[in-house]
């Protein structure tokens, strides 16, 4: 297996979601800013998508920004952040 | 004396346009007892850290509201018969804001079980109908004021269509709401009079719930009423009447009376900071993290009350166990060691972990709703205002000192695009 | 103050090896920066991996990392470190090459622990759950629909593989030599609780018992029989048995490594087996055991996602020569998702006396446990109640006073002590 400089897995602008779930308090205002997204099952396990679409960025900035705990960590390649 | 206590300066009319210089002075001391004549007095926490820490202790409860006790009539069945009955009932189906766990979980569960993600989102879809609609109609003035044409009219219609309360029967409730919201003044509940008149429009506003559940019965809507009045969560929460008269109410009463701050404050504020409101129009997506640091800035909901069921040992002092706490997130929210150069208004802090939603068990439960309206209402005026201008700075503010806002906001304007 | 830049590598490309070299770049380091990883796969996320991965919502792929973006580093993926030289500032790859470095923070995390018997492990059906391509095979595997799964070990990944079948409603059995589900890390009373739950939701639990060998027919899994003479037919199993540390690789290096980790320092430095630090080497996640603050130095190494994340933060910095060199020692907090089923703790149950139900109801399936030591209170677990762990994540920080005294909302009248039963 040859080692890669730059591996990446998907297109170069892929948004890449992580969430702290430590700091997660299940207040669901991502689920509701991004709902394709985000989901609570039961009564406080956060789904989250990874790697959503980058045709919902501005929803996953919702999202990002309406964390009461700031747990959401987003990198969108295209916009520089 | 009472009256200098630096909380009754908050309380005090005259400092409503500017209250942070006198929360900046209350941060000098992170938990502070102010006396109010009572033994314990009434304990404030200033500072982001204090307040943050309150919030998520079990040892601080939510009951705070006094018992209820409605006037007597001096009618002798009425006052020892069903007085102490509706007493009985008002207390046990206290609203959950005023309710702590179990109980508050699985009421606000019901609540959000309805408040689904698909009604939030068509709501946001409809604010900004509704606001393409208010500003239309302003179409040819040369002078607005952003309450009476915007910022009132749109989370109540939003919140009456979320519930299914009939159009005509929307301008009831103002009258309804401004007198409930004096619910969270810590002052009004204290005064007879005032308590005596929330008994009275409770039972108005009750006796037009009650009927409107019952018909939500008959022929269920697609409303947030219909779902409660008609179905259980998925894990067999569902209400009885009195507390679904009691939650609905609430909700109508937050629908009206802390929305329309958020979107007056966030007018005020970027009259005030042309620059972002020239930024906000130029890019619209500035929208959300310029509302969450509004609701650092200027939150709608100043300050909420607590009890400590316990006593708590915090930043050096000890608060006694059965103390009122006033929790002072619009003080938090200008904490300098969490804030750095916390006066400025500054939408792009990264990191911003606000106090303007509350939170841990009663963090807002309408917040995702509040942040689509302003954004609908903030982005919509940057765009289509013309060359908007203060008429007053400050404006006149209404009444209360939890619940702040501007009653009016007139603004002067080249037109409307 | 600060060092020439010189030549940083990271040898590790999980979670802790990202912050550490995010950290790294933010503190001022400009030199060059390589990191190597054995997996072909750039930093991603395993919490996922045993969750959503499994249940086909999220793909193994897409769990890539945010924080490559502008690190401007040098990615040699795909090929294992296999030997450090100290003295000559060296690390050795499985590919011949050889990699000099100035500062290096050594990152390789854990593996699985293999099922014993080398045979029966690479058995069709059998599988362990650390990396994406385990979680992307494990999920084909389900996704064909076995008529019965296999849990073999009852800790944290078992627990929540086996809730996950039951969302799948996969016929699934969970063997546990303990006493009850999670006993090794929460003890036997709150274990037992949970492990109600995750029965209720029609995992068979058999505690006190151990597979003791696999039976294949054509080289297929059918059986597993246990010491207890019993057996279970099942076309999978999978093998919970907890993780070891990869610092093979160190062996020949003079430093203080073995399968528990590789030591350090407080501030982060690696320590040689003389216990002398090398001011060139940190290590940080997984794999490195460093004496704890909070727990009067207890060398501990902890498999924690937030512990990845301080501890990578904190190595970058002092690799970087950046500010004082501080002692690390963050509260531990970890989470576990085991079905719908949150369960989350704030710092370490071990050595812990008593444990109490201080919030809510185990009956109603939500709750917190304060666990206990000499009166003082150490480690706090919250099952379906995230929003009272923060409070007493205070208390386990601050050492009060264990039981809590006093009313508060949602707390049993009185608060019973109860034995942990930690082994």
């Amino acid at each position: 297996m040859s080692p890669s400089a730059d591996a990446s897995s998907g297109p170069p602008s892929g948004l890449r979601v992580s969430v702290d779930l430590n700091l997660c308090q299940a207040y669901a205002q991502c689920c509701y800013a991004a709902p394709r997204h985000f989901r609570i099952e039961g009564h406080e396990a956060l789904f989250y998508d990874p790697a959503p679409a980058a045709q919902d960025r501005d929803d996953i900035e919702r999202a990002r920004v309406a964390c009461p705990v700031q747990a959401i960590r987003v990198e969108d390649p295209e916009r520089g952040a | 004396m009472p009256d200098a206590t630096l909380l009754n300066q908050v309380k005090d009319f005259a400092n409503r346009p500017n209250p942070y210089p006198i929360y900046a002075r209350l941060r000098e001391n992170p938990v502070s007892r102010q006396d109010d004549g009572t033994e314990e007095g009434t304990w404030v926490a200033a500072t982001h850290g204090t307040i943050a820490s309150l919030l998520q202790d079990p040892r601080v409860s939510s009951e705070t509201l006094p018992p209820a006790d409605r006037p007597r009539t001096g009618n002798p069945l009425t006052d020892l018969i069903v007085k102490p009955l509706k007493d009985w009932m008002m207390d046990r189906h206290r609203v959950f804001i005023f309710r702590d766990p179990p109980d508050h979980d699985a009421l606000r569960s019901a609540v959000v079980h309805q408040f689904s993600r698909e009604r939030v989102q068509a709501m946001r879809a409809r604010s900004d109908q509704l606001v393409a609609d208010l500003l239309d109609e302003k179409c040819g003035a040369r002078e607005i004021d952003a309450v009476d044409d915007l910022a009132y009219p749109l989370p109540v219609t939003v919140i009456c269509e979320l519930f299914g309360v009939p159009r005509e029967d929307e301008p009831k409730f103002h009258g309804w709401a401004t007198q409930l919201a004096t619910a969270l003044e810590p002052d009004s509940l204290s005064d007879p009079e005032i308590r005596a008149e929330n008994s009275r429009t409770f039972d108005a506003i009750g006796g037009y719930m009650a009927d409107l559940i019952k018909d939500k019965r008959k022929h269920p809507g697609d409303d947030m009423l219909s779902g409660l009045a008609n179905h259980a969560t998925p894990a067999g929460v569902k209400m009885g009447d009195y507390d679904l008269i009691a939650t609905s109410i609430l909700m109508l009463v937050a629908g009206h009376e802390t929305t329309v701050n958020l979107i007056t404050n966030g007018l005020l504020t970027l009259l005030r900071h042309p620059d972002e409101l020239e930024r906000l129009r130029q890019d619209p997506l500035r929208a959300p993290r310029l509302i969450e640091e509004l609701l650092r800035y200027e939150p709608p909901v100043q300050f909420r009350t607590r009890r400590t069921l316990s006593a708590i040992d915090i930043a050096g002092v000890t608060i006694p166990e059965g103390a009122d706490l006033v929790l002072l997130l619009a003080s938090g929210n200008r904490d300098g060691a969490v804030f750095p150069d916390p006066d400025r208004f500054d939408p792009d802090r990264v990191g911003l972990r606000h106090l303007g939603f509350g939170g841990s068990l009663h963090y807002c439960v309408g917040a995702p709703l509040a942040r689509f309206e302003a954004e609908a209402a903030l982005t919509a005026l940057a765009r289509r205002l013309k060359a908007p201008r203060l008429i007053e700075d400050p404006p006149p503010y209404r009444s209360g000192a939890a619940l702040r806002g501007p009653e009016h906001l007139r603004v002067a304007i080249d037109g409307i695009a | 103050m600060a060092q020439p830049p010189g030549r940083a590598l990271i040898v590790g490309a999980g979670l802790a090896a990202l912050r550490g070299a995010e950290s790294l770049r933010a503190a001022g380091f400009s030199g060059p920066l390589t990191i190597v990883g054995d997996e072909p796969h750039p930093p991603y996320d395993r919490p996922p991996l045993s969750k959503h991965v499994l249940t086909g919502a999220v793909a193994a792929d897409a769990t890539t990392l945010p924080g490559r973006h502008g690190l401007a580093a040098d990615w040699q993926l795909g090929t294992a470190a296999v030997s450090l030289d100290r003295q000559a500032r060296t690390v050795h790859l499985a590919d011949g090459r050889a990699l000099p470095y100035d500062r290096l923070l050594i990152a390789t995390g854990t593996r699985a622990r293999p099922w014993p018997n080398p045979h029966e492990g690479r058995l069709s059906g059998v599988f362990t759950l650390r990396g994406r391509d385990d979680a992307a095979a494990l999920r084909c595997a389900l996704a064909a629909g076995p008529r019965h799964v296999l849990v073999i070990g009852a800790g944290f990944i078992g627990c929540e593989v086996a809730s996950l079948c039951r969302q799948l409603g996969l016929p699934v059995t969970l063997v546990e030599p303990g006493p009850t589900p999670l006993s090794r890390v929460l003890g036997s009373t709150v274990g037992g609780l949970i492990g109600a739950i995750h029965a209720g939701h029609g995992v068979a639990v058999r505690c006190g018992s151990e597979v003791e060998w696999l039976e294949a027919e054509g080289g297929r899994l059918v059986r597993a029989h246990l010491v207890d003479g019993g057996s279970i037919a099942t076309d999978i199993a999978v093998i919970a048995l907890g993780a070891v540390r990869n610092t093979d690789w160190l062996e020949g290096s003079g430093l203080s490594a073995d399968c528990g980790g590789v030591d350090c320092d407080a501030r982060g430095y690696v320590l040689d087996t003389d216990g002398q630090p090398d001011p060139h080497i940190a290590a940080a996640g997984d794999v490195a055991r460093f004496p704890h603050p909070h727990y009067g130095g207890r060398r501990v190494a902890l498999e924690h996602w937030s512990h990845a994340v301080a501890q990578g933060i904190h190595a970058g910095r002092l690799l970087a020569g950046a500010g004082p060199e501080v002692p690390y020692g963050a509260l531990p907090t970890f989470w576990s998702t085991q079905g719908d089923l949150v369960v989350k703790s704030a710092g370490l149950t071990e050595g812990a006396d008593a444990v109490a139900i201080t919030q809510g109801d185990p009956a109603a399936g939500r709750f917190v446990a304060l666990y206990g030591r000499e009166g003082r209170c150490i480690a706090a677990v919250s099952v379906d109640s995230a929003r009272w762990l923060p409070a007493h994540a205070e208390l386990v920080a601050a050492r009060a006073p264990f039981p809590p005294r006093g009313a508060a909302t949602d707390r049993p009248k009185a608060v019973t002590i109860l034995e942990p039963g930690l082994p």
